[in-house]
């Protein structure tokens, strides 16, 4: 078990390196000006760029830049070039909503994946199973501001519900309950559509592992032992469909965090991919870079939790 | 008649398919619909409708007669720039998909004939690349270089080859085991033609299929830019950035939103199906995939 988290272990930091390679690389080796303000800007004195360069560290060699970026980013140095705030403490703020955000689509997306790749096994090669498999594509096919749009035009049309941001505006709150209440409304929407996608990679996972676990020899034991259908799908096959499923949890992560920016800035609401887009648009280098590298770390950091819970479950993963 | 060879039977399955004929319909469709209306554009035949002359008489009209999916708020006739959208759309989802494909190929078989350290380096970087959201990285990238079709299609080819690399690899794991490939290393074959000759044929069907599945990908992806605003630009019509144009005025005119969304949802969904069927037809477990 040591040596297999040792291993782990060491591994992530490789790839955090790569990490941290791409995602400085990304931003300063893409061709176009280093400055956020555009070459010809009169506003921008020979000092200011100078004054600029300095603390980006841009007169330094390309490696010297690198080292001393990802230093300034640890030691809460590396700051946004908007409002001049440590880009850390920006990020910060911006993780709990998106966590919140992130959290609940994932549970979405593992419910009603169970539910659908289930179904969708039960059902296999009969009507349900292709009606089930069109429409978890169907899922995959919608563009997710079209729907976004179509429904906020759909209940704000019909019931005249305030959807956006994370709170009624001006709404005075009694109690914590109703507090509560309003943030879970305004969390629903964008975390269902977020979670459309996911819902239709987990079926397919879930109906995946099923139908390969339905045709073990134990299933076919616990048949002729004389077991009901539901026994054997849901305590027997589905128990041991579930492995991959987890995996399934890690693959789903970097999609969520990137597509969670387009849901973020249509529903206004106050997370990672909403500060993204914001530091796209006023080309706030310092802050895209370390976007990049913390949301592929955060990445990084959940696949090897999901790992280590892995080899605790199950003992084979372990002496591979 | 049984069919002989594999490629045969592939293609048999796949014609018994409903879904499959009926996807491979709408994509043939879709094709020649671009391939029209790129010629319409390169010879400057309005038809049925200049998709960028204005008319601000006629401005945000809803579905009529004379302009059977509206105007929008310039007087432009969506029906013709819908159309002459599609070419755009599509040669964004070949173009970055035949990128992604030549790079996903060529580390998957570098990593998968030669192991060892190369393999290790190549797929722990393939991990790292995993991690970061793509989307994200994809729009970072676009937005510093500029938006234009050429750059969109390459960022997103560049960062989307992971997934095709690492099936590649795997395919490439078990073939160059085979007695065919052991027989060609011991009759003096040198790595390139057999990586070429011999083992990039027999692997030919699953790139294939996460080569359909890629083009709608791609095409999603440049339609989530267009939204945020880097993706093909104004004047320049595509099914994105005709809904982005159109968000300013949702609750007035609906059709500027929902008949391209319908564009992108029936061609993406297409693919898809396309993609999925060719996979279950070409997979070795007949029904139950």
């Amino acid at each position: 078990m040591i040596a297999f988290l040792v291993r782990r272990l060491l591994i992530s930091l490789v790839l955090m390196f790569f990490i941290s390679l791409i995602s400085f690389f990304i931003v300063t080796l893409t061709p176009g000006s280093p400055y956020p303000w555009g070459e010809m800007n009169p506003k921008v004195s020979p000092a200011m760029k100078e004054n600029f360069r300095k603390q980006f560290h841009l007169d330094e060699p390309l490696i010297q830049q690198y080292w001393l970026n990802m230093r300034d980013l640890f030691t809460g140095n590396l700051r946004s070039i908007k409002d001049g705030r440590p880009v850390i403490e920006r990020i910060g703020e911006a993780i709990p909503p998106t966590l919140a955000l992130n959290f609940t689509s994932i549970l979405i997306a593992l419910s009603f994946g169970l539910l659908f790749g289930v179904w969708s096994a039960r059902t296999v090669g009969r009507w349900q199973d292709t009606a089930l498999s069109v429409l978890m594509f169907a899922f995959l096919a919608l563009p997710t501001f079209w729907v976004s749009y179509l429904a906020i035009i759909g209940i704000t049309k019909t019931f005249g519900l305030p959807l956006l941001g994370t709170h009624s505006f001006s709404l005075e709150y009694p109690n914590a309950l109703s507090r509560f209440l309003d943030y879970a409304w305004h969390l629903a929407l964008p975390a269902t559509i977020l979670a459309l996608a996911g819902i239709a990679s987990q079926s397919r996972y879930v109906r995946a592992s099923m139908l390969e676990s339905l045709s073990e020899d134990y299933i076919r034991t616990a048949r002729s032992k004389g077991l009901d259908e539901s026994t054997v799908h849901y305590k027997h096959a589905l128990r041991n469909s579930l492995r991959p499923v987890i995996t399934g949890i890690g693959a789903l992560l970097p999609a969520l965090i990137g597509g969670s920016i387009i849901i973020e800035t249509i529903f206004a609401y106050p997370g990672i991919g909403r500060l993204g887009y914001q530091a796209v648009l006023e080309r706030d280098y310092p802050l895209l870079v370390a976007l990049n590298f913390i949301t592929a770390a955060l990445v990084l950091l959940g696949n090897l939790i999901a790992d280590v819970l892995y080899a605790v479950v199950d003992p084979r993963v372990r002496l591979e | 008649m049984e069919p002989r060879s594999p490629a045969q039977r592939v293609f048999a399955r796949f014609r018994s398919d409903r879904i499959a004929i009926l996807s491979t319909a709408v994509i043939v469709l879709l094709l020649v619909t671009a391939l029209v209306f790129w010629i319409f554009s390169l010879t400057g035949i309005d038809f049925p409708a200049d998709p960028n002359a204005t008319n601000l008489q006629a401005k945000l009209q809803p579905p009529s007669f004379e302009h059977w999916l509206g105007t929008d708020n310039l007087g432009r006739d969506v029906l013709s720039r819908v159309l002459h959208g599609s070419y755009i759309s599509l040669t964004v989802g070949f173009v970055a998909v035949a990128v992604a494909l030549g790079i996903g190929v060529g580390v998957g078989a570098i990593s998968g004939y030669f192991g060892g350290w190369v393999d290790n380096t190549l797929m722990r970087i393939v991990d790292s690349i995993i991690c970061f959201p793509t989307f994200f990285l994809i729009l970072s990238a676009v937005a510093l270089v500029g938006p234009s079709l050429l750059n969109i299609v390459i960022v997103i080819g560049l960062v989307s080859w992971t997934q095709t690399a690492r099936l590649v690899r795997a395919e490439f794991l078990t073939l160059r085991e085979s007695q065919y490939v052991k027989a060609a290393r011991s009759l003096g074959q040198n790595a390139v033609p057999i990586i070429f000759r011999h083992i990039l044929p027999n692997a030919a069907a699953p790139i294939f299929v996460t080569a359909v599945i890629g083009i709608p990908e791609a095409i999603l992806t440049e339609a989530g830019l267009s939204y945020l605003g880097f993706g093909v630009q104004p004047p320049q019509a595509t099914w994105g950035n005709i809904i982005a144009d159109g968000k300013s005025y949702i609750l007035d005119a609906w059709w500027l939103i929902v008949f391209p969304g319908i564009a992108i949802f029936i061609s993406a969904l297409a693919f898809f199906l396309a993609g999925d069927a060719l996979r279950r037809a070409s997979s070795s477990k007949s029904e139950s995939n």
